[in-house]
């Protein structure tokens, strides 16, 4: 099966920044895939090459199979999902919902039976009069989002698509996104700073630094087994410690042990509590275990020692994952 | 910095005794065009008339001064839209060589005394033996209308969001779709409430066309006439009061127009 | 909105010339901004600034004083003309009158700024709005006309002056040599006077937006720690306004130094660099001379901008 995106070396420099830098990817049909890393870590510019509103400087870009260098944005069948969503302010709901099908020709009346129909989807239905400034971030994000999806595009690109919402309507939207991407059968390319976003939503993951690719993977295999510290740290700020102080490993390779794989066990070795602080559900110690620091993330059910005092802690050595030399 | 408090004696007296003077003189106008005295002008009017507004309607030089004026003014401002708002795309919208230089070029009529734009472009056409004509006046309106829309267009431009462009043709807008479709209605207003500014300019200039004009007269230059030697003083006040009306109202139609541009454009960002 | 099956990823490009022209544009957007500032380079960037050049170059020309006749030789003797003292006192009485306006519209407009700027409210705020603009953007000649009914020997002001048993002030104000005369409109009193009441909304405007950005509760913190009416006034409102203040002097200073038309009407027979200029260029014929008093104001006010851009004035327009 063709993939939907292909990058072979791909880069993209803006004079002396490398944006993109000899990026190779592949995404497959039909997955949600989601590009995660920290701003200037080069997934928004990924993002505008698939969309066309940058050209690479070097190497290939492929849609379905077909080349898409010097195609400009209107002519590939690709669309976005703006992360300040983009709408057209001098326009009302429906006709931004429309817009795809007015630039292709569509008469009027067609056109606005396909805007309401896509609002319902969305579950707008009736909203098409108003204009975008009196809608509530949630529903600009969703009028964006019918807008995107009404040409049938073989691939959504989404930019940082809930930034903008509150937490518990980010969640919502979250589990929308992903059971409509589901119900669509679409490739969604999803570009987020947020890594629990990623983890919770994306088939795979791609993680950005520096204009390059440093793991792709599923969620479990970015969380679990991280490929460099910079990985590690970032999706789920993970302990990086020597692999011989962690007893799975030999010294001179870095391991990672996830924060809430750090046991409370009387049987376990000691480290010392140097700060403690409560997070509602969990407990967050910061222990010095052998002049190493270490994060551990205790069920708040648990007794927890005060900070100066002793702790004894244990881990499953399978948690711990050992990660490759120069890593 | 709006304060609830109540502003002190004297500071209220100086604010509105500055607005009285501001604003006296142009009142006077108003009364001076309805005088029955012809011959001086004696305060106060000894009688009121709408004698002279007939006379001012009749007399043909004035209508030959109006049309050239109307006619100099569209044209230059017709210009001036076109060349502003290509300067503020490209200088609001991307950095490029010289992108400093193109900014201070454009203010750069404006800022440098008229005097100097006037002789400078009349020694130009001497030099070149370009005759005088509406277009050598046209030439000299237009140079100082451009910055009047650019500066409208680039504050517009600045304020809404390239993503709308992006959105555009990533939805299937060709080049000029999206020109047509987006661009043009989100900088309207600005265009318009420029082009009305750039009009009003044009029509009331008076210092560059006394270079580019030759012996054509627009009205400004019919009514400096009149300043220096003064014949007719009744129907000078009257086409004074009309000169008030015409440049004043379509101020005060672009201020409403930008004001209500501000929600509108910025809404998405 | 299930997928179609068939649908292409990409889209063959659209019919027609102005189509292909546009997507060929976006593919380059460095040829795009440069058709984007073409017309503009052209137009202003050579024929304006050509013009510029030509005439500054004709300063350095001088003119035969038995023909006549411009001399197409490099000298600058033209220069040397400026400093004759007639000459020499025509650039100083415009540069002190320059002085004078910008100095008393500062001071008018301070009041009425901040009036406007932190106690005008609804209504108010809109009469303060329009009672600026009305008069900024009126004729600029109707203005100066107005001010010829003003000033006449018959008009209002001696008018008034007589009702209020004033005319003694007026005529001890005419009698003051050097900006006295004969009467209000051939006085350089009166001149003074039109000047500023034409170019007072260019420093309005400015002083306002400046003071508009004066957060409130930084006078009542001065008051609050102890800063008498006065001395919130010297230490912290005026340095806040000055940058405002060295923005509308641009104006005002710039507008009085080029004007040859107010003292023509308004004023005496003693000329002002504007009127130099138009004389030497048309009836004497001159254009060299004329050419060397239009760098006059340009080297004043270069000198003036770099002053001022030190205050911050840029920051504040």
């Amino acid at each position: 099966m063709t993939d939907a995106v292909t990058f072979r070396g791909v880069s993209r420099h803006f004079g002396s920044v490398k944006a993109v830098d000899a990026v190779d990817l592949s995404i497959r049909d039909g997955e949600f895939f989601a590009m995660l890393g920290p701003s200037g870590s080069g997934k928004t510019t990924c993002l505008r090459l698939i969309a066309g509103f940058e050209q690479p400087d070097a190497g290939h870009i492929a849609i379905f199979g077909e080349a898409a260098e010097g195609v400009p944005p209107y002519r590939r069948n690709v669309n976005t999902v703006f992360q300040s969503y983009a709408l057209f302010p001098h326009m009302n709901v429906r006709d931004n919902v429309a817009f795809g099908l007015r630039v292709r020709g569509i008469g009027r009346a067609a056109r606005h039976r396909a805007a309401e129909e896509a609002l319902a989807q969305v579950e707008l239905a009736g909203f098409g009069g108003r204009r975008a400034g009196e809608l509530s971030g949630g529903q600009r994000q969703r009028v964006a989002l019918a807008r995107a999806l009404i040409n049938k595009p073989r691939v959504v690109l989404l930019d940082e698509p809930l930034g903008a919402l509150d937490l518990k309507l980010r969640e919502q939207m979250q589990e929308e996104l992903r059971s409509l991407q589901r119900t669509l059968g679409l490739t969604f390319v999803f570009v987020t700073h947020d890594q629990d976003e990623a983890l919770s939503m994306a088939d795979r993951i791609a993680v950005f630094a520096e204009g390059r690719i440093r793991q792709v993977g599923s969620a479990e295999d970015i969380y679990r087994r991280p490929s460099s510290r910079f990985v590690a740290d970032f999706v789920g700020s993970s302990n990086v410690l020597p692999a011989d102080l962690a007893g799975a490993g030999p010294a001179g390779r870095w391991a990672s042990l996830r924060p809430e794989d750090v046991l409370l066990d009387p049987a376990g070795r000691e480290a010392t509590v140097t700060a403690r602080a409560f997070h509602g559900r969990v407990t967050k110690l910061t222990l010095d275990f052998g002049g190493q620091a270490l994060i551990a993330l205790v069920p708040a059910r648990e007794a927890v020692p005060e900070p100066g005092a002793t702790a004894r802690i244990s881990w499953d050595p399978a948690r711990v994952h050992v990660m490759e030399p120069g890593a | 910095m709006p304060s609830d408090a109540r502003a002190p004696l004297g500071l209220k007296l100086a604010a509105f005794g500055g607005l009285a003077f501001l604003l006296a003189p142009i009142a006077l106008i108003f009364l001076y065009a309805f005088s029955t005295e012809e011959k001086s002008f004696q305060w106060p009017p000894p009688g009121f008339t709408l004698k002279w507004i007939g006379v001012t309607l009749e007399r043909t030089d004035l209508w030959e001064a109006l049309v050239l004026s109307l006619k100099v003014a569209a044209i230059s401002t017709a210009l001036a839209l076109v060349l502003g708002t290509l300067t503020a795309a490209a200088v609001a919208r991307s950095r490029f060589f010289g992108r400093e230089t193109i900014s201070l070029l454009v203010i750069l009529p404006i800022a440098l005394p008229g005097i100097i734009t006037g002789i400078s472009l009349r020694s130009a056409f001497s030099l070149l033996d370009i005759p005088f004509s509406t277009w050598t006046i046209v030439l000299g309106h237009a140079t100082f209308c451009i910055v009047i829309v650019y500066n409208n267009a680039v504050a517009r431009f600045r304020r809404t969001s390239g993503a709308l462009i992006d959105a555009a043709m990533d939805l299937g807008a060709d080049g000029l779709q999206t020109f047509r479709l987006v661009v043009l209605p989100n900088i309207a207003t600005a265009l318009l409430a420029g082009g009305m500014l750039a009009f009003a300019l044009s029509f009331d200039e008076v210092i560059v066309t006394t270079f580019t004009a030759g012996n054509q007269a627009t009205l400004p230059i019919w009514m400096l006439e009149e300043l220096v030697r003064p014949r007719q003083r009744p129907v000078t006040n009257v086409v004074a009061m009309a000169v008030v009306l015409v440049t004043v109202l379509p101020i005060l139609a672009a201020y409403y127009l930008t004001r209500d541009g501000e929600h509108t454009a910025g809404a998405d960002r | 909105m299930s997928r179609a099956a068939a649908a292409p990823a990409i889209f063959a490009p659209r019919a027609g010339l102005a189509a292909g022209l546009a997507d060929w544009v976006l593919l380059h957007p460095r040829m795009f901004v440069f058709l984007l500032v073409l017309p503009i380079t052209l137009w202003l960037g050579i024929v304006y600034i050509g013009a510029l050049i030509a005439l500054l170059i004709q300063s350095f020309f001088s003119i035969d004083e038995f023909s006549g006749m411009v001399v197409r030789e490099f000298t600058l003797k033209t220069y040397g003309e400026l400093f004759r003292p007639y000459n020499l006192d025509i650039i100083l009485r415009t540069v002190a009158m320059a002085a004078a306006v910008t100095a008393a519209a500062a001071v008018l407009a301070f009041p009425i700024a901040y009036f406007a700027a932190r106690y005008a409210r609804g209504k108010w705020k809109a009469l303060f709005y329009i009672g600026v603009m009305l008069p900024l953007w009126s004729s600029y000649l109707v203005k100066v006309y107005a001010w010829k009914l003003v000033l006449a020997r018959e008009g209002i002001l001696n008018w008034l002056f007589a009702k209020a048993h004033l005319t003694w002030l007026l005529d001890a104000v005419l009698a003051i040599p050097v900006i006295g005369g004969n009467s209000l409109s051939v006085s350089y009193a009166g001149t003074f006077l039109v000047f500023l009441y034409i170019w007072l909304p260019y420093m309005i405007i400015p002083v306002q937006a400046a003071l508009e950005r004066v957060p409130g509760p930084l006078l009542e913190a001065a008051a609050d720690l102890g800063a008498t009416p006065r001395q919130s006034f010297s230490l912290v409102l005026l340095p806040l306004a000055l940058p405002g203040i060295a923005a509308g002097s641009i104006f005002t200073f710039s507008l009085t130094l080029g004007d040859y038309i107010v003292p023509q009407i308004v004023g005496n027979s003693r000329l002002f660099i504007g009127q130099a200029v138009y004389t030497q260029q048309g009836t004497a014929g001159n254009i060299p001379l004329a050419a060397a008093f239009t760098v006059v104001p340009i080297a004043i006010m270069g000198l003036y901008l770099w002053g001022a851009r030190r205050m911050g004035a840029f920051d504040a327009l």
